[in-house]
């Protein structure tokens, strides 16, 4: 439960914005590299592996190991991927400051010669 | 922004893209195989010669097949398909070709073996032209992988002739 607990006060900056972000812009980039590099690299042992031992069966073995390997280090939000949380402005921050608005003026007309 | 659905997605999608390569490689690597069978059909006997009702000449017959295959097997390769089939000329079809026997080779300790058999298909000319004839034994095998692309071969024996009259 404690676990829990610390893992929701995490997230507190993004929950406050309003954002649902559980894995930092520089954790997505790496975990996808990670996933592409690591299902080649088992798709290459499980070729290698069933041609030298004569094995269609042991190849597909290889690789079903493989992509289970990658889902359990890739997919799931790993708090290690969060290790640079952006912090998100806090709602009551945004109020004060309005967005400009936009100046919209039909008549003005731009006389240059 | 890379959430947990779209990262599964982008696996899923991606690994089974890669399979589909590894598949592809497969079957390529069966081409490195070269293979060397060996076969021999010995008939042992005319059992019958008869003309049927209808016209056509009918034989009955029974061979000793024997054959080593073991060669053909390569790991991407789920069996092979073998026929015997006897092949000859008429004044009516310049080839005719009759399945006479076949089998499903599943694995390649299956693969040398001897076989004493009847022909499993019946040998019924179009026509009556077999008295005499000439014929050849060709042995047909494809291989049929587990991924891929199918092989298919063959050896001819020749040299086989059917009695001058019916029996």
């Amino acid at each position: 439960m404690g676990l829990f607990n610390y893992i929701l006060l995490l997230y507190e900056p993004q929950r406050r914005a309003g954002i649902i972000m559980l894995m930092d812009w520089q954790g997505q980039k790496f975990v996808e590299q990670i996933m592409q590099i690591s299902l080649l690299v088992f798709a290459v042992i499980a070729l290698v592996a069933g041609y030298v031992l004569g094995s269609f069966h042991l190849m597909m073995l290889v690789y079903a190991g493989g992509v289970t390997l990658t889902t359990l280090i890739t997919v799931p939000n790993w708090p290690f991927f969060n290790r640079n949380p952006l912090n998100w402005l806090d709602p009551n921050e945004v109020e004060k400051h309005h967005k400009p608005q936009v100046a919209v003026s039909l008549k003005k007309k731009a006389t240059q010669k | 922004m890379h959430s947990f659905g779209y990262r599964l997605n982008a696996l899923l999608t991606f690994s089974v893209t890669i399979l589909a390569l590894m598949c592809a490689i497969a079957s390529l690597s069966d081409n490195l195989n070269t293979p060397s069978p060996s076969a021999e059909i010995q008939i042992m006997n005319i059992n019958w010669f008869q003309k049927q009702p209808q016209g056509n000449d009918e034989v009955s017959l029974t061979m000793n097949i024997s054959a080593d295959l073991q060669s053909l097997f390569t790991w991407n390769t789920k069996q092979v398909f073998i026929f015997v089939a006897a092949e000859y000329e008429t004044p009516k079809n310049s080839l005719n070709q009759v399945s006479l026997w076949d089998a499903i080779i599943p694995a390649k300790e299956h693969a040398k073996f001897w076989i004493h058999t009847s022909n499993k298909y019946r040998f019924v000319d179009q026509g009556n032209s077999l008295r005499g004839k000439e014929f050849n034994l060709t042995l047909h095998w494809h291989v049929m992988p587990k991924t891929g692309k199918m092989f298919a071969d063959k050896i001819v024996m020749t040299g086989y002739n059917l009695p001058e009259e019916y029996r």
